[in-house]
């Protein structure tokens, strides 16, 4: 036992001998009690019975320490001991991480699935991290060089679109004693030695971190890049910035989990950390069989060579479903340290409060809202203020972008999670039934979603597309409006009463909802779609609004309108591929006018004497 | 049970006895989760599981009911075992009680192992993406909401509607096209009725397929915390079916609703924090260690597929049982009280319904290239048509132009010939989309917006 202890965690403060052992008084469900236990910290990791299952300090009373057990405790027996580690829940960081599938205390699957086959067993002690592999280690530093905190050792590479970049610890300086030469060495290895005021310090390409602790930076800037994600109702309508968050609300089957799969699929992120916590086995089945065959779409390379999985699926124990959030964001913020752009997809943070929910249940806490309990507000904010666009120690620049669904019971938006979630992000992408029930897919509800970076993106969209794109996407967002009022009184009177512009205004919104707003995930040109191509599209269709309403002021029937030919080839436009959409678009702008002047010229024809009379 | 208890302490010292609750002191050594044997005063005997375990205390869950025990005479044997079941590929063609004795008059079976029916979660590295098409022979099923090997798809009912008949059709009627191989059937029956209870097993006789069946069953008048454990034994035994057997396995789960009431039940006499309308807050957690059961390992030959079917209180699809099924289950088949009216069977409603797994599960290779596009189309008009009847409610039919009565013809014909099927006609894939193209013609030709043009050029009849 004792050696297990000592080979899986490294002590931070060694308990001594007498205060390292308790015993276990009390088993209800995945909270357990364990006595003798003074001295233990709040948050220190125990390991539990005589299976050595991996547990958390929540509760402290006297010398009784209540525990959070992180696997199945059906068999668990009171007078079974309960062994300290000394250290709070923490990570293995370093080469390695990438392309790995975790759960959520950072077990590897592959690796627990060559210990206990099929299905997950308890009680597996199985390395984060590849101990024997060897990494080349490329030097950037040469002795007696004076470094601190976030400076970059050396590099490797991790993936062919990852290079991994050796750091300094947090918390450490000194100068350079010895460097390693380029060459390969393991994680375990020292590849260099520092030299301060408390003597020399061996330093190895891992490094740990405690989940629950934010890992420093020197300070937060305002996001302002857009994070690009090819879905054409997220970037133009309600974009997300690098370094933002976002959540996405919605009741089971409006397609949560299909946007942020298509997120992490096709985001211009260096880095997707992808959490599964609580959700569907075969859908972390499916991010596993599909992204190594993906291509990315900025890199070139396989979509797994930039990603980190961790899954904690809904049958997985509860208490691991809590920490995984932590465990992701964690393995987030090193690499943004490592300066680069990161984005983080929690499905379903619901899932999580409900662990929390779970667990403040077992403690007999006071329950506030729905039972959920009263920090819930407090721990999502603990974990969502851990993203942010970043200025680092080392001098880089990095961020995380956090994206949240959230499922909220019964598809009610009014209930906790949804409510504190919605005070904490910055952009709201709603999901709706209603849409979901018409197929209507990305499911976003144009109405009433919201991004609180517009003015900040809209100067990247201005910048890096075309300089009209605010006021085109404040035009489309006024039909959209007004399309919802008119509904409303078609609704009451029938289609007819209207009068020919509002009927045109309804069309064009039709247009705009079904050949824009939606998006097939499925189709392989649809599913990706770049700014640009975006752009032209939503300009093409205002196009066809504006000529349209001119055409009508000059007696062209709306008839006449709803049978024009392009209506149906702009239905197409999305499908048109990267290679020749640019050409195929300024044939369709041709088109649009040119059958609008025969319209209007059939119409001068057939009434000259219309014409004559005034 | 292990087999020798006569070795382990019997212990008197019944403090406490509530609802389906009893707790036991002065004991020693006994772990969570374990199984108990209780002895009444009148010699009968019960199960009991151990829910919380304290250095000298337990409290006990007892699965027949607590009536009759007393804090005098009552004893209790702790097993040293958690609930587990013995299978063997014996099961097939027996019947077993909620806890997981044989009721069908047949001896003990002899089982090659005995397994905690608890199970253990699949490792997600381990899983093979469901996506072999099951042809359920039903329209709607096939060409909308297509059902794949390892899929977990729940009905979400009503009090009187049809799920049974569309359960059993689909039982009898389910084959992977192309393979000669028949479902072997798992059917967990949770507090329905014996009326119910026996159309199942008639229909099951009647096809012949009772052979490849085990049959679990708590009725309505049974026990209700064996409700607990039941879909546990059952699905025990279907893990080993498929793959340890190597069998294409289909569990049918009903009533899912009855097993949530029983869950509530136990968390009340606990005095557990309550969540939404007074269900465990673990209800989520505990309601995916039942349905993640379903599904498809690398490098095992079967699998797995599940239809949970659940009444929806009140037709409420926002009730925390269909709720939380839904944010589970790979999708939902909605039946509708409004089509059951009409005499629409099964009463099957696209819109609510849904099913994930079906964009890897059709096209090309394993149905039809067009299928996709088609069910996209159906959708949308159909959805359109909807819309159109609420208008002409309020405007009526003379306010729409003649486009817009062409929905409404398609919708109307829609429900007729698409939805509506007879409960033995099994329709083939091609047939179904056959027939989908023929209900399009209804509507313009150049409204087919979802459909490549590839293929409207292809199949367009005419």
């Amino acid at each position: 036992m004792e050696e297990k202890v000592e080979k899986s965690i490294s002590r931070m403060k060694e308990p001594s001998e007498e205060e390292a052992e308790g015993v276990v008084i009390h088993v209800a469900g995945p909270v357990i009690e364990a006595k003798n236990l003074r001295g233990v910290e709040m948050y220190e990791v125990v390991e539990v019975g005589n299976e050595g299952l991996i547990g958390e300090v929540i509760e402290l009373e006297e010398d009784v320490a209540t525990i959070q057990v992180y696997e199945e405790t059906g068999g668990l027996k009171p007078g079974e001991p309960v062994i300290r580690t000394g250290e709070p829940l923490s990570l293995e960081l370093g080469p390695g991480l990438i392309e790995q599938i975790y759960d959520g205390i950072q077990r590897p699957l592959e690796g627990i699935l060559e210990e206990t086959g099929d299905f997950i067993r308890r009680g597996v002690d199985v390395p984060p991290l590849d101990e024997d592999k060897k990494w080349e280690f490329v030097p950037v530093v040469e002795e007696g060089d004076e470094v601190e905190q976030g400076d970059i050792l050396g590099v490797v590479e991790e993936t062919k679109t990852v290079e991994h970049r050796v750091m300094v610890p947090p918390n450490k300086k000194g100068t350079i004693k010895d460097i390693a030469s380029k060459g390969e060495y393991d994680i375990d290895e020292t590849i260099a030695v520092l030299g301060n005021k408390e003597g020399e310090e061996e330093i190895s390409m891992k490094q740990r971190w405690p989940v629950r602790v934010g890992r420093p930076i020197k300070d937060k800037k305002q996001p302002g890049e857009l994070l690009v994600t090819g879905q054409r109702v997220l970037d133009t309508f309600f974009p997300l910035a690098k370094g933002g968050t976002a959540a996405i609300p919605g009741g089971f089957g409006t397609g949560k989990t299909v946007i942020q799969h298509q997120l992490a699929k096709w985001s211009d992120a260096d880095i997707v950390v992808y959490v599964g916590c609580g959700e569907r086995g075969n859908e972390m089945t499916e991010v596993l069989r599909d992204f190594p065959e993906l291509e990315d779409p900025w890199s070139g390379e396989s979509l797994m060579k930039r990603t980190v999985l961790i899954a904690n699926t809904s049958n997985m124990p509860v208490a691991a479903r809590e920490a995984s959030v932590f465990s992701g964001i964690t393995i987030a913020e090193y690499y943004r340290d490592m300066g680069y752009n990161v984005a983080l997809m929690a499905d379903s943070s619901s899932r999580w409060a409900e662990a929390l929910r779970e667990i403040s249940g077992r403690l007999e806490e006071m329950p506030g809202e729905e039972g959920f309990p009263a920090y819930l507000a407090s721990e999502l904010a603990s974990f969502y203020e851990r993203a942010g666009s970043c200025r680092l120690y080392g001098g880089r620049e990095g961020s995380i972008s956090v994206i949240g669904a959230v499922s909220p019971s019964g598809g009610d938006f009014s209930e906790p999670v949804t409510q504190n979630t919605l005070r904490i992000v910055q952009v709201f992408w709603a999901l709706d039934t209603e849409l979901k029930n018409r197929r209507h897919f990305p499911a976003v509800d144009w109405l009433s979603s919201y991004s609180l970076y517009l003015d900040e993106i809209s100067e990247w969209w201005e910048e890096n597309v075309n300089e009209h794109w605010k006021s085109l996407r404040r035009e489309t967002m006024r039909l959209l409006e007004k399309e919802s009022e008119l509904e409303e009184i078609v609704q009451l009177v029938g289609p007819d009463a209207l009068p020919p512009s509002d009927q045109f205004a309804l069309q064009a919104a039709r247009v705009i909802r079904e050949d824009f707003l939606q998006q097939n995930a499925f189709h392989e040109v649809d599913t990706f779609c770049e700014p640009e191509k975006q752009f032209r599209m939503l300009k093409l269709m205002m196009e066809l609004y504006s000529t349209g309403l001119k055409a009508i002021e000059k007696g062209v029937s709306m008839d006449d309108l709803a049978a024009m030919e392009i209506l149906e080839k702009i239905s197409r436009m999305s499908n048109y591929p990267s290679e020749d959409w640019e050409e195929r678009f300024n044939d369709l702008e041709m088109e649009l006018n040119e059958e609008f002047n025969e319209l209007e010229e059939t119409l001068e024809l057939s009434s000259p004497i219309e014409k004559e009379d005034r | 049970m292990a087999k020798d208890m006569s070795k382990r302490t019997e212990y008197k010292n019944v403090t406490e006895v509530a609802g389906p609750l009893m707790v036991v002191e002065g004991i020693s050594d006994v772990a969570f989760n374990e199984i108990a044997k209780i002895k009444l005063p009148n010699g009968e005997e019960r199960l009991g599981q151990v829910l919380e375990a304290q250095t000298d205390r337990a409290v006990l869950q007892v699965f027949a009911g607590t009536r009759g025990l007393d804090t005098r005479d009552t004893s209790v044997q702790f097993t040293g075992e958690v609930m587990k079941f013995g299978v063997s590929e014996e099961l097939l063609g027996r019947v077993f009680s909620g806890i997981g004795e044989p009721i069908d008059g047949s001896p003990d079976i002899i089982p090659e192992e005995r397994r905690d029916i608890n199970g253990d979660p699949i490792n997600p590295s381990a899983r093979e993406y469901p996506r072999e098409f099951i042809q359920t022979g039903i329209s709607t099923i096939d060409g909308m909401l297509t059902l794949v090997r390892g899929q977990k798809l729940p009905i979400f009912s009503a009090s009187g509607l049809p799920h049974n008949d569309a359960a059993a059709q689909v039982a009898r009627q389910s084959k992977v096209l192309g393979e000669e191989e028949e479902f072997a059937v798992v059917f967990c029956a949770m507090g329905i009725t014996a009326e119910e209870a026996n159309f199942f097993r008639r229909d099951f006789e009647r096809t012949g397929a009772l052979e490849r069946s085990v049959l679990f069953l708590n009725l309505a008048d049974d026990p209700t915390i064996e409700r607990i454990i039941i879909p546990r034994m059952a699905l025990t035994a279907a893990e080993y079916l498929a793959f340890e057997e190597g069998m294409q396995v289909l569990v049918i789960l009903t009533d899912m609703t009855n097993y949530c009431e029983a869950l509530r039940e136990i968390a009340a006499a606990r005095e557990e924090v309550p969540g939404r309308r007074g269900y465990p807050g673990y209800m989520y957690t505990d309601l995916a260690s039942i349905y993640e059961r379903a599904g498809r390992i690398l490098n095992r030959e079967g699998s797995i597929t599940m239809i949970p079917i659940l009444t929806m209180p009140d037709d409420d699809m926002t009730h925390p049982i269909p709720d939380l099924t839904g944010y589970i289950t790979e999708g939902q088949l909605v039946f509708s009280r409004e089509l059951h009216r009409k005499g629409i069977r099964p009463p099957l409603t696209p819109g609510p319904s849904l099913s994930r797994l079906m964009e890897e599960g059709i096209g090309g290779e394993r149905t039809r290239e067009d299928h996709s596009d088609v069910s996209n189309q159906l959708y949308a008009a159909y959805a359109e048509g909807l819309d159109l009847r609420d208008l002409v409610a309020v405007v009526g039919e003379e306010a729409l132009s003649d486009r817009d009565k062409l929905y409404l013809v398609f919708a109307d014909k829609f429900e007729d010939r698409f939805i509506n099927q007879g409960e033995e006609e099994n329709r083939s894939i091609e047939e179904t989309l056959d027939l989908a193209w023929d209900l399009l013609t209804n509507i313009p030709k150049k409204d087919l917006k979802r459909i490549d043009e590839k293929w409207i050029d292809k199949y367009y009849p005419g």
